[in-house]
């Protein structure tokens, strides 16, 4: 916004640090693609920020600093002592909380700017609609995505035609908008009625959606509120929101996309079908002989002991039953006796794809002992033992053969190609998909019930006696 | 700032974010994710002029609420991003495992 045409020193100033804080963005988030500088990563990118947030209270035209501050002061301290005291299990749907968050922002800025009711440039205009409407759809998005994964809201609303429903919603929010937008009605009342449809939206869009598909949908609101936030940078003339909003929204689309392949679903699939349902989901056929094998803990210790190469495979269910500072210390009783002992991580062990690194590394796990199933797969042949605990439906071997079942081309860990596959496990239940799972039944199989981190516990003591 | 020049900063911003992620190994996704989000939080200085240029009212409640989801956003972004990423660490030397270069 060029600002009484003139370019008075704050204004180069402030452009100026925008431009740095932009640099330190993306140099941030560049940073934060490798594991060995990702630390230094965000400290960068929070320098940018700091730089841009001062820089702002420079900016020509502005009053009610009081106002600004004190906004400042509450939303800063609610989400730095949430986030402080947050557990690592929890972080997805931090994360979902944080980015429905921005998305409202966004959002507020392009009402504030349509409430004045002052006319805009058609291309002005449309960018602050669709920005607006997009930061809306992502707010009550991303408010459903905390509120499902948080346990707040436990069933997905489905009924039919729900899907022409959202359509209809959507085209008139879209209607709406683009009356604003060419300002044939700028009126309070139709400004509001286009963000109440896109909240409508958002919250329509987001209930059908079932807990295990939440990581790709947060990953998707993520993008968009990356979207809305540069569109409301064209409308502001602020290259700052610009260039990190789009750099967000582009890496955040690609970013879903991985996420989504990682699940073997596509993000139309996501979307628009229920599978990710706790509940819904029905089970595969298929015949699966044998039948499981129960071991006693003291025996899987001593063939641990005296194994070569031990691979865990840990699930959401370890880190539900806080089992993983036992599992880890388990494993540096294996390394001291010479064990060689890697975690094989699947893309979607955890609720969101690198969500078991997080919660490894929380207990302590070096990362380089963290491989992801490419890496791992093929080393499963040459493991004396894999140890299953907390993982279900991510080693179930049915996925490579089975077409009936709704996990078939799902890519695996390969964990029933080692010699002993160990599953620790709570009961005979099934895993979150609901299909049963044909490795327990193999021949190499054995079942070591209980609670896990009871049993790492037990593991420790069996190690230890040998 | 003209049309096509904001125009040519989307293209160039959009590749930019595109080539960034293109090869970050899965261990890294949720902090990425996260240190994303953070990175949206760039919000807050739209959100802060939004509220310094309102008038009414009514500007001003849609202003003030924008400032404090903007803060909450970038805040809370930078806490849980890094409260992840500290904990990420190599095993260096003292284990007897081989050590792989980085990813």
């Amino acid at each position: 916004m060029d600002t009484l045409g003139a370019y008075f020193s704050a204004n180069a100033l402030i452009q100026a640090s925008y431009l740095l804080t932009a640099f330190l963005f993306i140099m941030g988030l560049k940073r934060m693609s490798s594991p060995v500088t990702a630390r230094s990563g965000i400290v960068w990118a929070g320098a940018g920020m700091g730089v841009a947030t001062l820089i702002t209270f420079l900016y020509p035209g502005m009053s009610n600093y009081g106002l600004i501050l004190i906004a400042i002061a509450i939303g800063s301290a609610i989400a730095w002592i949430s986030g402080r005291r947050v557990a690592m299990t929890d972080m997805p749907q931090m994360i979902a909380l944080y980015n429905g968050m921005g998305g409202g922002a966004a959002a507020a800025i392009a009402a504030v700017e349509l409430y004045k009711g002052e006319p805009l440039s058609l291309s002005i205009a449309t960018l602050a609609v669709i920005g607006g409407m997009i930061g809306a759809v992502s707010f009550s998005g991303s408010l459903i995505a905390f509120a499902k994964l948080q346990g707040l809201i436990n069933r997905s609303i489905r009924f039919s035609g729900q899907q022409i429903l959202n359509v209809l919603i959507l085209i008139a929010a879209l209607a709406l908008g683009a009356m604003v937008a060419g300002g044939y009605n700028i009126s309070a009342t139709t400004v509001t009625g286009v963000f109440a449809l896109s909240l409508l939206l958002g919250l329509a869009m987001t209930l059908p959606i079932g807990g295990a598909d939440m990581p790709v949908v947060i990953s998707l609101y993520n993008a968009l509120t990356g979207l809305a936030v540069a569109f409301e940078g064209f409308v502001l003339g602020n290259a700052a929101m610009i260039i990190a909003g789009t750099v967000v929204g582009s890496a955040g689309t690609l970013l879903t996309q991985l996420m989504a392949r990682a699940m073997n679903r596509s993000l139309g699939n996501v979307l628009f079908s229920g599978f990710g349902d706790t509940g819904g989901a029905a089970a595969g056929g298929g015949d699966i002989k044998g039948s499981m094998k129960s071991i006693e803990a003291a025996d899987v210790g001593v063939m641990m002991a005296f194994a070569q190469k031990v691979i865990v495979v840990p699930g959401y269910g370890m880190a539900v039953a806080q089992a993983q500072h036992k599992v880890w210390e388990l494993c540096q009783l294996l390394i001291d006796r010479g064990v060689m002992v890697r975690f094989a991580i699947h893309p979607v062990a955890g609720r969101m794809p690198g969500h078991m690194n997080v919660l490894l590394a929380e207990a302590g796990v070096p990362y380089d002992l963290i491989a992801d199933l490419d890496e791992i797969n093929a080393e499963f042949e040459t493991a004396d033992v894999a140890l299953i605990i907390g993982a279900n439906d991510v080693v179930n071997p049915t996925a490579r053969t089975d077409k009936s079942s709704p996990i078939y081309g799902m890519p695996i860990l390969n964990a029933d190609k080692a010699k002993n596959v160990i599953v620790i496990k709570r009961g005979q239940g099934t895993g979150f998909s609901g299909v049963e799972n044909a490795l327990f039944y193999l021949d190499n199989t054995r079942m070591l019930y209980g609670d896990g981190q009871k049993a790492a516990a037990e593991l420790i003591q069996a190690v230890k006696a040998v | 700032m003209t049309g096509i020049v904001a125009l040519y900063i989307f293209m160039l911003a959009a590749f930019t974010g595109y080539e960034i992620i293109a090869k970050v190994p899965v261990i890294l996704h949720t902090p990425l994710m996260s240190g994303s989000n953070f990175v949206h939080g760039i919000v807050l200085v739209g959100a802060m002029v939004a509220l310094g240029q309102a008038h009414t009212t009514l500007e001003k409640t849609i202003g003030f609420i924008g400032v404090l989801l903007a803060a909450g956003n970038a805040v809370g972004g930078y806490a849980v991003t890094e409260r992840m990423l500290e904990m990420f660490k190599s095993s260096g030397a003292k284990s007897g495992q081989p050590k792989r270069g980085g990813h």
